[in-house]
């Protein structure tokens, strides 16, 4: 153990955190102010996720990090050492065996269960902000529900590209009432999030945090006659050979050799040991 | 007839200043009224406390029976987005210009409520081709049109919900002459033809000449005399009015 | 049966705040009734108050004191509402200017109180149409805009206006001042037909010929002039 209080996190501010996920949790998608805090680690990679997740943590958590989706990316592997050197925390990378995951990017393929919490880095919680920059007003809009911006931004993606190209953070409303920025996971990752687990969403910069309680209505915008789609490569994992599990493109060579892999590395290694194999599974 | 519109002893002060004292007015079914005087008196405030964009400090604003000052604003949002529309002198103050044309159109029909991509876009290109301007042009941002086109852009998603009422803050001002004729005609045959009621200030007593069934001149934040509006311009009581019509200068 | 203009006791002035507030009073104990189906003409020397005496009919100016009624409506004091209705059913009016949005086609300047009555669009063109050939204006003319045209060609205009409705009270402001002999003689029977059916007309004519053909009798303005300016 350190030098640090338990979690880094003095206990006022833990408590105020914690207050602030009690208010999001009760108004599902509502963007709830919180006191930011200073992190040991710069914008973009975690100050928002990582005071939830200090918030959260108790001395008999397990603790998973995954930065789009793999375990061992380095952002990752800081917040995982992050907290194992201030919390002491156990730590792992096995979906199923962890009580509070963070995440950047992504949600596991494993689906998530009561119990589990699933914490998101975010780094522009406000739907509407490319549409609308006045803060004022996007406050306005949510606490009205004057949606229709929300609308004209998938209007124009039809009218300039003929479908929504909206691939990543795309937008969904939540038990009928808040449009919320689902942080810039793959829109593949939309229908899972009518889920099991908690959801909480923490933004550093802007100091705002939000959430979905489990078992909530989800519902990703779109159009009658253009239904959203999760849309995903048109491939399988060359090392498990899934088809149902959203890719990364890895290009292998300088020769133009690529290969699409599945982007959950726990998942695709967890398949593999139960003898799934994929086309490449052999390198 | 009822009033679609009854306003009684809307004031509006700026601090110590007054914006405006002690305004009312009506307003049916198919009636422009007019609003004229010069920079400062209070035209303006008034349009905006009406049209809920300033509160007002005192007075009284029915709508169709709605009392609108005392009405929660999530419910007069919603009559108001569908019922009313509100044209802004700076076309870019109504448009969004970083949406294509038919976006702009179709906010209005998607905030309330439209989810079909076809029918908003078949809606946005009628429109665009009712205010004369080439539907080809529906995926084009307002910033590569000519101001007379935004403004007929503005006109358009301003219009597009069949509103019952339209409220217009000098709609051609800032305009070409020639541009102006034309949007004035258009503007003629969209009220008329829609039964729209409107209320149209401007400091341009040609435009109300044409336009206006009935006429308010204010000074000073205050209404100084209303009437017919070719009695009010060929006819005025107040000296005010009367410097006001007479510093029309002739063509 | 209730005249269709019907004016007592009319005093009219014009306060002019400024220009030193000087008082300007035009017309003092005014009368005129009008049956319907007579043609009245307004005579007198020039600024004796004709036109002034032919806007108070038309709600253009407001009486200082006194009654105008129109089809048994009291002008004096009405909401303008009430006037914008008599103008819309009841009074139609000629006048020498032509006051128009510059881009709005002849044909459909024409047109525009059948419209502002109610009539669809294709009828109320129809009838301007036929109007407009009765009154000789060229055909390439309807569709352009009168703000471009000669002095006679805009006066058809403006008489092809206020007589395409069939309205109870025509009040004409010298219609027939900048006509050819032909146009001449097919406004008057125009005014004629109007009276044939029971219009009230009243009218300025300064073309005494036209005034002795269509008018039954004239109503000398002069007589009104207040004390003051006589």
């Amino acid at each position: 153990m350190s030098d640090y209080n338990f979690a880094y996190l003095d206990e006022p501010t833990k408590r105020m955190i914690r207050r602030a996920l009690l208010k999001a949790l009760a108004i599902p998608g509502y963007q709830v102010p919180f006191a930011s805090r200073e992190m040991p680690m710069p914008y973009g990679w975690g100050p928002g996720g990582v005071p939830v997740a200090a918030a959260l943590l108790t001395p008999d958590a397990t603790l998973k990090v995954i930065a789009q989706g793999a375990a061992a990316t380095t952002n990752a592997v800081s917040i995982r050492r992050f907290f194992a050197k201030v919390a002491d925390v156990a730590t792992t990378t096995r979906t199923e065996d962890a009580t509070v995951i963070q995440t950047r990017h992504r949600i596991p393929e494993t689906p998530l269960t009561e119990g589990q919490i699933l914490v998101y880095q975010v780094p522009i919680p406000e739907p509407l902000r490319f549409l609308e920059p006045r803060e004022t007003e996007t406050r306005r809009m949510h606490a009205l529900e004057d949606y229709g911006l929300m609308h004209v931004k998938l209007y124009e993606d039809i009218a300039r590209h003929g479908h929504v190209a909206t691939a990543y953070a795309y937008p969904l409303r939540v038990a009928g009432r808040y449009v919320m920025d689902p942080s810039p996971i793959p829109k593949f990752d939309n229908p899972k999030m009518t889920m099991d687990a908690i959801q909480l969403f923490g933004a550093g910069r802007e100091a705002r945090i939000y959430a979905i309680p489990p078992h909530t209505e989800t519902v990703s915008l779109d159009f009658e006659d253009h239904p959203f789609e999760p849309g995903r490569a048109p491939h399988t994992c060359a090392l498990c050979g899934a088809e149902h599990t959203y890719l990364d493109e890895v290009v292998t060579d300088d020769k133009g050799g690529r290969m699409f892999v599945c982007s959950d590395t726990d998942y695709c290694e967890q398949r593999r040991a139960a003898g799934f194999v994929g086309t490449k599974a052999a390198a | 007839m009822t009033p679609l519109l009854d306003v009684s002893g809307l004031t509006k002060r700026y601090g110590s200043r007054i914006g405006c004292r002690d305004v009312s007015l009506d307003l049916i079914p198919g009636e422009v009224l007019g609003i004229v005087g010069e920079s400062g008196s209070g035209k303006t405030t008034g349009l905006n406390c009406i049209a809920s964009h300033l509160s007002p400090d005192a007075g009284r604003i029915t709508y169709r029976g709605h009392d609108l000052i005392a009405m929660p604003e999530p419910e007069r949002r919603r009559l108001m987005r569908a019922e009313w529309a509100f044209v802004h002198q700076n076309p870019a103050d109504g448009l969004r210009m970083n949406v294509t044309a038919g976006g702009n159109v179709g906010e209005r029909l998607m905030e309330s409520g439209a989810r079909h991509y076809g029918n908003i876009r078949g809606a946005a290109s009628a429109w665009l081709e009712r205010v004369e301007i080439d539907p080809a042009r529906i995926d084009d941002r307002p910033t590569t049109f000519s101001g007379g086109m935004r403004q007929r852009l503005q006109i358009a998603r301003a219009l597009v919900t069949n509103p019952r009422i339209v409220l217009m803050d000098e709609p051609t001002g800032g305009l070409d002459v020639s541009v102006q004729a034309r949007l004035l005609d258009l503007l003629k045959k969209l009220v008329h033809d829609m039964g729209l009621a409107a209320i149209v200030v401007t400091h341009d007593m040609g435009v109300v000449r044409l336009m206006a069934d009935r006429l308010i001149v204010m000074k000073d934040g205050q209404v100084v005399e209303q009437g017919l509006t070719d009695q009010v311009l060929d006819d005025p009581q107040d000296a005010y009015s009367q410097l006001l019509v007479s510093s029309v200068l002739p063509v | 049966m209730t005249p269709a203009v019907e004016v007592s006791a009319v005093a009219k002035g014009f306060t002019l705040h400024n220009q030193s507030g000087v008082q300007v009073n035009v017309l003092d104990d005014a009368k005129l009734t009008v049956a319907p189906g007579e043609c009245v003409a307004l005579g007198g020397a020039s600024g004796s108050g004709k036109s002034t005496l032919l806007r108070l009919l038309a709600g253009n100016y407001l009486a200082t004191e006194g009654s105008v009624r129109i089809a048994g409506t009291e002008l004096v004091g009405a909401h303008p509402r009430t006037i914008t209705a008599l103008r819309r059913d009841t009074v139609g009016y000629v006048s020498q200017f032509l006051r128009v949005v510059p881009r709005v086609p002849a044909r459909e300047v024409v047109a525009e109180p059948l419209l502002a009555a109610g009539t669809a669009r294709d009828d109320a063109e129809a009838a301007a149409e036929t109007l407009l050939a009765r009154l000789n204006l060229p055909r390439p003319l309807w569709d352009l805009s009168p703000t471009t045209f000669s002095g006679g060609e805009q006066q058809r205009v403006n008489v092809a206006r206020g007589f395409i409705n069939a309205y109870p009270v025509l009040l004409l402001d010298e219609p027939t001042a900048s006509l050819d002999a032909a146009n001449r003689a097919v406004v008057l029977s125009m005014i004629e037909e109007a009276k044939a059916r029971g219009a009230a007309i009243v009218g300025i004519f300064h073309d005494a010929d036209a005034r002795s053909s269509v008018c039954d009798r004239v109503v000398d303005v002069s007589a009104f002039t207040p004390a003051d300016r006589r």
